[in-house]
């Protein structure tokens, strides 16, 4: 059912992030939602479009415009990823990405923090509630590593999900309900094979500058210090097509003028937020149905 | 064969040999992780649920269920009498196979019901089904307490949330699988 009371608030909440980033002379930018070759990734099923692909995210083009001297730029764009349809997904989603030049992924937390905080504050409200959950914005967010949450909250360790290709299961039934109850929570510090785009850590080979922002159980943003070395970038994406096809998928072709321009682009950091969840979450509604104008199935 | 992709609430599948359905159904994928199917399954035979977490890969056997055209003729004492349309035939189902169905079944509705080796085990209704408003308060208009939906009640005793406008007597689509209103229907 459409509320049109929900799509207000809706309107509201994307009118105070877009506040939030003009604000801080971040750049609005728009780029082609079809595209010609996407960044491969193993879990994520491209649309396709007329030979092309539906963008899964708008991740490489905005990296190129880094490459092209632009220096914070953001984009609200719809994103789209085959066969994504539960209580939090959607085939079809509106995600917000934004990229910092000079920038890592500590960065990016703080920006979490202020951003969730200004909306809040915009819409009047300084806690979120989803699921019987009153999750405070306020105070420190607490930056949780993968390896610990493991040990807290999972039934082994990350090195046994891994190996025994659980790390995902964990997550779902044991991690991630655990993050973001009382206020939002960062999970940190993800095993270097899970994160294809993202700087490994300096003092650590072993994991990425990855982050992911739990609010309440819900995951909502994933960000990272992004890898900026053509070379490893290729190797990474070779890998991750070999992965593709051990999937029985056919993966689309290299991104060629990415990994070209990617020499150019400078230390960034990048992240993509999904809109419809933080709607969901800010809205107080329990499925990202509720937020928005019309449910695939009902086309 | 089904895929994992293929899973939804009120699949029927056969998992060591008895017939189960999908009672409750999230697609889940945390981060850039794989695509995690978690299930409720119901065993159609004895009621017992189990809950069960499968991967993109997993397939499954289709339950080989006959489903028969029927109309829903009565209800008593829980147990709710259905009459094949083609043979005149009458079957029964308790109120535990019914279900949640029990919302939307109006006297003389079309309905199919489904046969495990000639037991009846299960129905389907529609997936889209009208009913008359019986109770609902009226609309004030003005109202600004910021509520944009009220309940109201239909036939057959189902309280749902439906936006002010609708009025007693109003007939109205509801979604069968989500239990959720969808427009004011004229008829």
């Amino acid at each position: 059912m459409i509320s049109v009371e929900l799509l207000k608030q809706r309107a509201a909440i994307i009118q105070a992030v877009r506040c939030f980033f003009m604000g801080r002379g971040f750049l609005e930018v728009e780029t082609p939602v079809r595209i010609p070759a996407p960044a491969p990734e193993v879990h994520i099923e491209p649309e396709t479009s007329g030979g092309w692909f539906l963008q899964a995210s708008p991740e490489l083009c905005m990296k190129r415009l880094l490459a092209a001297g632009a220096i914070n730029i953001f984009q609200i764009c719809k994103c789209f990823r085959r066969g994504e349809r539960g209580r939090l997904h959607l085939p079809e989603l509106t995600m917000l990405e934004w990229y910092r030049v000079g920038a890592n992924y500590e960065d990016l937390m703080t920006d979490c923090e202020d951003l969730l905080r200004f909306v809040g504050r915009e819409i009047g409200r300084d806690s979120i509630e989803f699921g019987g959950r009153q999750v405070s914005l306020t105070g420190d967010w607490p930056r949780i590593t993968v390896e610990e949450a493991y040990r807290r909250y999972g039934s082994m360790e990350v090195a046994a999900a891994l190996a025994a290709d659980k790390f995902d299961q964990e997550m779902v039934c044991h991690i991630e309900p655990e993050l973001g109850l009382e206020c939002p929570a960062f999970l940190v510090d993800y095993p270097a094979s899970l994160a294809s785009l993202a700087c490994l850590k300096k003092d650590d080979a072993m994991v990425a500058e990855r982050f992911e922002l739990y609010v309440a159980g819900v995951e909502l943003a994933n960000g990272f210090s992004e890898l900026n070395d053509p070379d490893e970038q290729r190797l990474r994406f070779e890998q991750e097509m070999e992965r593709i096809i051990a999937n029985g998928r056919q993966p689309g072709p290299l991104p060629e003028r990415f990994l070209t321009e990617l020499a150019l682009m400078p230390e960034a950091a990048g992240i993509a937020l999904g809109i419809d969840r933080l709607v969901m979450l800010f809205t107080g509604k329990s499925t990202i149905d509720e937020v928005i104008a019309f449910q695939p199935e009902y086309l | 064969m089904y895929s994992a992709s293929d899973l939804r609430k009120g699949l029927k599948i056969i998992i060591d040999g008895d017939p189960y359905i999908v009672a409750t159904f999230d697609f889940t994928k945390p981060g850039k992780g794989q695509a995690l199917y978690r299930c409720r399954l119901r065993n159609l035979i004895n009621g017992n649920s189990t809950d069960r977490t499968y991967r993109s890969n997993d397939k499954f056997e289709p339950a080989p269920l006959d489903e028969r055209d029927m109309q829903f003729l009565y209800a008593q004492g829980g147990e709710y009498h259905f009459m094949d349309t083609l043979n005149y035939e009458q079957i029964v189902l308790s109120a535990e196979q019914v279900g949640e169905n029990v919302r939307y079944l109006r006297d003389n509705m079309d309905v199919k019901v489904l046969l495990f080796k000639e037991r009846p085990i299960d129905l389907t209704l529609p997936i889209f089904v009208n009913l008359t408003v019986t109770k609902a308060d009226p609309w004030v208009k003005g109202d600004t307490s910021g509520t944009d939906t009220k309940p109201v009640t239909v036939e057959t005793g189902y309280e749902l949330q439906v936006p002010p406008f609708v009025e007693e007597g109003d007939k109205i689509q509801i979604d069968t699988r989500t239990g959720a209103y969808i427009t004011r229907v004229k008829e």
